[in-house]
């Protein structure tokens, strides 16, 4: 089986308050959903690797080929737990390693 | 290469100062190089004056620009000779054919603009690109519609966006994306913006053009022949000397 490639993506979070994991990945899956329904959302492979609550930086996994959608959904966000919120994509690599040292 | 963006459509009301200088300093902060708050009434030299300082204090560079829904055509003749000399940028807004043919075939306009949501309403077809291809216009797609928008609605749209940028692409007609916003929570970074391009069909090389290279191309043409070396296409003066 080919090896899936991934792309790790350091996402600003811009709102009053600060969501738990579960509510930002609740966000970003409705997100998802909405713009591409249940299939593609699957085909996304989301995951939420880390959080640093006091920049508000999430980093969340994504397969390299649905890169394109996740980045256009990220787009369309404008609240989080029912706050007004927006989400900039901060940076985005191949490795945890880079994503980490771009940051810096 | 460091890419240069634009976002030419800041939807601010002039007058509102303070609102103007939150936003201008956002999208400076996003990392846009030009941005543009559209009149709609003809220039007003204060407002105009405190906008460009407060865009040099942000190191943004101000775009003029001026925005139109004409009803017919005279209108919007009228309109072109009254004010293409003084903005650096001229955007219709079509709401009929007429118009939009007109708009189309008219050199002096630099975008065009279809903001209804109505499929019928919408008149960038074939003979529209293949008009605005001859004279340079570009189409302005503003995402504030994709971002607020939900279900249906949302996806007629992205589907109208798709057919559109599809006859652009085809007839090489330039592609502006902009943000159409005036909140600050709508704002997106310039890359953000652009990904909202893969939404209506644009792969990431021509949605990034659409927020850089096509943008601000059109501005430079605009200073280049509002300026006074300008001659002609291609010509200008480069040094005056005294005659013998």
């Amino acid at each position: 089986m080919k090896r899936v490639k991934r792309r790790y993506l350091a996402l600003q979070l811009e709102c009053e308050g600060l969501p738990s994991e579960r509510e930002f990945m609740d966000t970003l899956w409705a997100a998802v959903t909405k713009l591409y329904g249940e299939v593609g959302a699957s085909l996304t492979g989301l995951a939420l690797i880390s959080f640093d609550g006091e920049r508000k930086i999430f980093v969340v996994r994504s397969s390299l080929v649905s890169l394109p959608a996740v980045r256009a959904s990220l787009a369309t966000i404008t609240g989080v737990s029912g706050k007004t919120a927006s989400i900039h994509v901060l940076a985005v690599s191949g490795t945890l390693k880079a994503l980490f040292s771009n940051l810096v | 290469m460091t890419r240069i963006f634009a976002d030419l459509h800041l939807r601010i009301n002039p007058k509102d100062q303070q609102t103007a200088e939150r936003l201008i300093t956002k999208a400076a902060q996003m990392g846009y190089h030009y941005i543009s708050i559209p009149f709609t009434q003809g220039i007003q030299e204060k407002e105009l004056t405190a906008l460009k300082a407060i865009c040099t204090q942000a190191g943004l560079d101000f775009v003029q620009r001026a925005d139109f829904k004409p009803r017919t055509q005279e209108d919007l003749m009228h309109f072109l000779r009254k004010f293409r000399r003084k903005f650096e940028l001229i955007c219709i807004i079509c709401d009929s054919k007429e118009v939009a043919r007109q708009a189309a075939k008219d050199r002096r306009v630099d975008l065009l603009n279809f903001p209804s949501l109505d499929y019928h309403k919408r008149f960038f077809d074939r003979a529209e690109a293949e008009l605005a291809c001859n004279s340079l216009a570009a189409i302005e797609v503003d995402v504030k519609p994709l971002i607020v928008m939900e279900g249906p609605p949302r996806v007629r749209l992205q589907s109208s966006l798709r057919r559109e940028v599809a006859i652009a692409l085809e007839f090489h007609v330039p592609v502006v994306i902009s943000s159409g916003v005036g909140e600050e929570a709508l704002m997106r970074k310039p890359r953000d913006l652009a990904s909202l391009g893969y939404l209506f069909g644009l792969d990431e090389a021509h949605a990034l053009d659409a927020v850089s290279t096509n943008a601000f191309r059109i501005v430079l043409r605009n200073r280049e022949k509002l300026s006074s070396r300008f001659v002609a296409p291609g010509i200008s003066i480069i040094n005056e000397g005294k005659s013998v």
